[in-house]
């Protein structure tokens, strides 16, 4: 009954996954003006100094100022930040430390209900995060076209895609240090990699072609146009592989919490 | 219908030579408004039979119908008519007493117009009147385990699961949970508690079951586990006398006294059906200090499981 196959079932959800996304949603709306100032800052004053520091340096990049070009970068790299922060940190201080997913396991929730709520729950915060920078970049007169709108979805998309990723970290991690190696071995080097600070085209060529498939590379390539007021090129295939890492990465987060938890 | 019934439950944890059985074939049959504890020492399954009780981790064998339902195929349905309070208090930190309830209502499916309005019946059996606001932080052991009791009555269940409901709180903490626990059971809700004190037990339970290592080693009232199991009477003996103590007193002359000796340190127990010839002897030795008293369920619980330490 506990084989390897029934761990990697497809899922089994019930609407109650509502509830559960409603009391993380509760909890931040409690401290939701702190919550987004954190999400915001950081990125935003690396792109402020960055862009028109840099930007002296860099006189154009693909045609538009250094702070056009980051723009984009910034709030693809914020959302896939604030969308992991959540599945990690958050999340296993509720599946862990706080046992709020055994105490909700006891109502008529299952584990298969928590585990999505908690996904579409980093990836709502995440998105709720990237629309706030969203509102600065525009501010700031880099967003003017309305197909900047058109982001939204796209980094909803892309909190899915970390969210799920960061979840099967928080399925294996024995306690909060094990995440530093996930910051540092993937989350840091995808951001540099991904063209967020620079055109992926300053890459060796072997690097690069990695690189390109990397799902932040993905997200990039589908903000920064839609910033610039451009339609990006190849979208389906970028939204394809996007979508396509999110499943993947949360069957098998699933499958590794349910190994975890209902043993 | 029996609000839980478990037959042939076992449970193992790992796989192949690793593989550990920790329950092994219980069977277990509630009556419907019943208070039935179970007692076991440290280790002995009781959260695990309760977990797998819940549909909360697959059975190895054996079956289960909770509120009727077969486990684990309908077990989220079952749940809707069951209140747990889990051996680990897991309150949400960042609300309120009055939250906690409300967004726990929640995972029922109960909509808040319908539950607010019991918020302060349910906080004032727990004992925390006028708590709605008080963040979960302020609260002490007791009442964090007072709230969770009343979180799991927030649906109404028909059956109630208390792991080791007063484990860590004081005389007048137990004392109130023994009250609302009784007072449940007055109104036909069915009580499986666990929990490692005999008075508990005792005070609570309509019927009870002692287990260690995962099976089940007696089963009945109170009474009649005391009955069957052991003999009424006990004399505890420590001191010394003429440079003998208990154990070396109990080696001698336990065995003519009284029908079953346990010596634990320098504490002889003599179970016995007439007491009064071994007081007689212990009369004309009398640095030889002697405790005369009825036998108790503890007496039952250490005889069955022993005294040696779990962990
Ligand atoms: N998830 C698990 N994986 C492996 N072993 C487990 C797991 N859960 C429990 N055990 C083991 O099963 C045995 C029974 O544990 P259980 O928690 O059911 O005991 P208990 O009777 O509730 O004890 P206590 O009084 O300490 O709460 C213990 O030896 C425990 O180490
Ligand atoms: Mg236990």
């Amino acid at each position: 009954m506990t084989s390897v196959t029934s761990h990697f079932a497809p899922p089994r959800l019930s609407l109650r996954l509502l509830a559960v996304w409603r009391r993380n949603f509760l909890v931040w709306r409690k401290l939701a003006l702190p919550s987004i100032v954190g999400n915001l800052a950081d990125p935003v004053i690396y792109m402020l100094g960055l862009g028109y520091g840099l930007g002296m340096l860099v006189p154009e990049v693909e045609g538009v100022s250094y702070i056009a070009f980051l723009a984009g970068g910034t709030l693809a790299y914020s959302t896939m930040n604030a969308a992991t922060f959540e599945a990690l940190y958050s999340g296993f201080s509720r599946m862990h430390t706080q046992k709020t997913w055994e105490a909700i396991m006891n109502a008529p929730v299952s584990l298969d209900d928590i585990v999505v709520a908690e996904l579409l729950w980093a990836a709502s915060k995440a998105c709720l995060a990237g629309i706030a920078i969203l509102a600065v970049i525009a501010a700031f007169g880099f967003a003017a076209s309305p197909l900047a709108l058109a982001a939204i979805p796209v980094i909803f998309l892309t909190g899915l895609c970390f969210a799920a990723l960061g979840l099967i970290m928080t399925a294996l991690a024995p306690s909060y240090d094990f995440f530093m190696y996930y910051f540092t071995l993937v989350i840091t080097p995808m951001t540099l990699l991904s063209g967020v600070f620079f055109p992926q085209g300053q890459l060796p060529d072997a690097v690069r072609a990695v690189a390109e498939w990397l799902p932040l590379s993905h997200a990039v390539a589908l903000v920064r146009p839609l910033l610039l007021g451009e339609l990006p090129t190849q979208a389906g295939l970028h939204l394809a592989v996007l979508a396509g890492i999110a499943i993947a990465a949360f069957w098998l987060a699933l499958g590794l919490t349910r190994k975890r938890l209902l043993k | 219908m029996s609000p839980l019934e478990i037959s042939g439950l076992v449970k193992r944890f790992g796989e192949g030579p690793d593989a550990r059985e920790v329950v092994r074939g219980l069977d277990l049959q509630l009556i419907p408004g019943e208070c039935f504890a179970l007692l076991g020492p440290n280790g002995a399954g009781k959260t695990t039979t309760l977990r797998c009780a819940l549909g909360l981790t697959a059975a190895s064998a054996g079956s289960i119908r909770l509120c009727g339902l077969p486990v684990p195929e309908r077990a989220r349905d079952a749940r809707a008519r069951v209140g747990v309070v889990p051996q680990l208090d897991s309150l949400d930190p960042d609300f309120t007493c009055a939250e906690n309830l409300l967004v726990f209502a929640g995972y029922f499916g109960l909509p808040e117009r319908e539950v607010r309005p019991r918020i302060p019946e349910l906080l004032a059996f727990a004992g925390l009147e006028g708590k709605e606001n008080a963040r979960i932080q302020s609260l002490s052991g007791g009442m964090k385990r007072r709230l969770t009791l009343a979180r799991a009555l927030v649906n109404r269940p028909e059956l109630l699961i208390l792991d080791e409901p007063t484990t860590g709180l004081d005389p007048q903490a137990r004392h109130l949970i023994w009250e609302r626990l009784r007072r449940l059971t007055a109104e036909g809700t069915t009580i499986l508690l666990t929990t490692h004190f005999m008075d508990e037990a005792e005070r609570l339970a309509n019927r009870l079951a002692i287990m260690d290592a995962g099976r089940i080693l007696a089963q009945g009232s109170p009474r009649e586990v005391i009955a069957a199991h052991i003999e009424p009477q006990v004399v505890e003996i420590f001191g010394e006398w003429q440079g003998e103590g208990a154990a070396a007193w109990a080696a001698a002359h336990a065995h003519a006294l009284c029908q079953r000796c346990e010596v634990s340190g320098e504490t002889a127990f003599c179970y016995t059906t007439d007491a009064a010839p071994l007081l007689a002897h212990l009369a004309q030795r009398p640095g030889l200090r002697s405790l005369h008293r009825p036998a108790n369920l503890e007496d039952v619980f250490l005889k069955l499981t022993g005294r040696d330490l779990r962990d």
